[in-house]
């Protein structure tokens, strides 16, 4: 009688490469690397891995080229600008600004909008209209106006910018905390959750909220591309962070009336925002996958 | 001699506005969901309240769970006015009534270990010590059929009837005196079924706990229920003993309704009866008997004067101008 023998591996083993590929598939190994070298890795260690100090610079040595262009030195492998500062120093620092900028931004938009969505989508009514009405406005803020009439106002500073971050913010999170909440509201352990005796607070913190952590990681994930942006955008124009600070938007801003003589002043700094805000991209498309496949919409 | 009753329920309404218009709404109407409806359950027994989808036995429950306010009559729970509860005594409340719903999919919140969906009404009410929480919620696992260390897992890691019985748990282990069973095995297999039935009634048994059972299932009222109270659209038209109303119903509701459901056996010979027409809307119901557009008894007094109740039997009442 012939016997079947099971076999543990199949009769070849998939070459390293292909099982490295399936692994790279399966998790989000691009992005992830990507942000780690553009905005993590620099980010907490700027000043051990920066080779120089991004503030201070040499007049002697303004306007390098980067290492592989004719005239470029080893001791500024992406250059320098008009004022002799290391272009990849700057980078560097700057992504510790981007990076602080937008956590800090969407951690207090990110509250904000949570609670206010909580409350709007579990009391309903009245204070549901009040707020839904707030979303509304705030949605319909012009970004860049209100950017510049705050710092004319203020002056531009790290707290002007947060706060003008997080005015914008704050409405993406409230509406889908609130269009969640309305939804988990009319479950059965809701009602048991009072029927317990449970306070509102109760109910929102311990029954609702975890229920809506998912879709807030998802957004925020995606938001802080969103928020690398504007901040850029606002610093390009003058409306962001004080001058001396390597920002990413004030050094394309710097660089742009020499595009023509030394496009490496800003071309720098703009594949850094572009690279960092497609990795969070995906990886934001990859969380919500993961987590949750009914935020197609987000 | 009569104890007085763990819940009474005193020309209980409850109507739900109709509203129209965008910014500025206006009332159009009422959903006359539950229309004065009195009853009361004697301690560790079991009312049962059956009717068509529709008929506000769901409405009727929250009223007594205090998730809506009544628009007028009372619900007395242990002598007290559960409406006028406040401080102390509706933590009181909260612990001596509690609720067991229709779907276990859904009554579970998926992000808490079952300790916690099990201890909520210990911690939330009484604010006892952490050491005994702990030994109460494995008590009271091994009391529904689970075993305590099961109290780590997350409610999807069970299949309905073993969540069903995690609510179960959860509504038994402050010690209630009402538990409001919603439809509480509509929503399994039957093959679970009756393991829940047997289950809760064991326990109604040990802990002498009384029911609300809300059902359309009318095998489920029978095996479960001590008395009966049928309704339709939001009154209660014929309320007996258990026994009584399966041998002899006798509003023309109660007998189509019974008639309705499948017979234990093919071969049973029995008097047919079919309603015709739809559920009237509750937001205009009817005249007089809110049955008679379908009655097949029909007389002309039924669309005038509304019938009021009347004992034909000791425990039986029924709300018809037939009796």
């Amino acid at each position: 009688m012939a016997t079947v023998t099971a076999r543990a591996l199949p009769w070849y083993a998939r070459p390293r490469v292909v099982q490295a590929m399936r692994q790279v598939k399966r998790y989000p190994v691009i992005p992830l690397g990507l942000l780690m070298i553009l905005l993590v890795i620099p980010a907490v260690l700027a000043p051990l891995v920066a080779p120089y100090d991004p503030l201070q610079g040499s007049l002697a040595k303004r306007l390098k080229p980067p290492v592989w262009q004719q005239g470029g030195t080893i001791d500024h492998l992406l250059g320098t600008d008009k004022l002799g500062r290391d272009i990849l120093s700057r980078l560097i620092h700057g992504a510790r600004v981007s990076l602080a900028v937008s956590l800090v931004a969407i951690f207090v938009g990110g509250i904000a909008g949570t609670g206010l969505g909580l409350m709007s989508g579990y009391f309903g009514g009245k204070t549901d209209t009040l707020i839904m009405r707030l979303v509304d406005l705030s949605l319909s803020l012009p970004t860049i106006l209100l950017a510049l009439v705050l710092v004319a106002a203020v002056g531009p500073s790290f707290g002007t910018v947060i706060i003008v971050l997080v005015v914008l913010l704050w409405a993406r999170y409230a509406r889908l905390v609130r269009g969640e909440t309305l939804s988990i509201k009319e479950r059965d352990f809701i009602a048991r959750a009072r029927v317990a005796g449970a306070s509102h607070t109760r109910i929102m913190a311990r029954y609702i909220f975890p229920n809506v952590v998912n879709s807030l990681v998802v957004l925020a994930t995606l938001q802080v591309g969103y928020v690398i942006l504007l901040e850029s955008a606002l610093s390009f124009l003058g409306a962001g962070l004080p001058r001396p600070t390597p920002a990413w938007g004030l050094m394309i801003a710097d660089g742009r009336e020499l595009i023509v003589t030394a496009w490496w002043v800003s071309m720098f700094p703009g594949l850094a925002i572009m690279l960092t805000v497609l990795a969070l991209n995906l990886l934001g498309d990859w969380l919500r996958d993961h987590l949750d496949p009914k935020l197609r919409h987000v | 001699m009569r104890a007085e009753p763990i819940l009474r329920a005193e020309g209980l309404k409850k109507h739900f506005p109709v509203t129209e218009g965008l910014l500025w709404s206006t009332v159009v109407g009422w959903v006359k969901a539950v229309d004065g409806i009195s009853f009361s359950i004697p301690q560790g027994q079991t009312l049962a309240l059956v009717g068509e989808s529709g008929c506000g036995k769901t409405t009727t429950a929250k009223l007594i769970l205090r998730l809506e306010e009544p628009t007028s009559g009372q619900v007395f729970v242990d002598g007290k006015n559960v409406h006028a509860l406040s401080g102390d005594v509706l933590k009181e409340y909260r612990t001596i009534v509690q609720a067991v719903f229709q779907d276990p999919w859904s009554s579970l919140s998926p992000r808490m270990r079952v300790r916690e969906i099990v201890a909520e009404p210990l911690v939330v009410n009484r604010r006892v010590a952490a050491a005994e929480v702990e030994s109460r919620v494995a008590e009271i696992l091994g009391r529904v059929g689970l075993r305590p260390e099961q109290a780590n897992l997350y409610p999807h890691e069970f299949s309905g009837g073993q969540r069903q019985r995690i609510a179960v748990a959860s509504a038994l282990v402050s010690d209630p005196k009402l538990i409001v069973l919603d439809e509480p095995v509509s929503a399994l297999d039957v093959s679970i079924r009756a393991q829940i039935m047997n289950l809760l009634v064991d326990l109604q048994k040990q802990y002498g706990v009384s029911y609300l059972l809300i059902a359309h299932h009318l095998a489920t009222t029978r095996f479960m229920a001590h008395e009966v109270a049928v309704m339709y659209l939001g009154k209660i038209m014929e309320r007996a003993k258990t026994e009584e109303l399966f041998k002899n119903p006798s509003h023309p509701y109660t007998k189509a309704l019974f008639s309705a459901a499948l017979p234990a056996h093919p071969d049973i010979v029995r008097e047919e009866m079919i309603l015709s027409g739809e559920v009237p809307s509750p937001i205009d119901p009817p005249s007089g008997c809110r049955f008679h557009p379908r009655c097949p008894f029909v007389m002309p007094r039924c669309a005038e004067v509304e019938p009021q109740e009347k004992a034909i039997a000791a425990d039986h009442v029924v709300a018809c101008h037939l009796y």
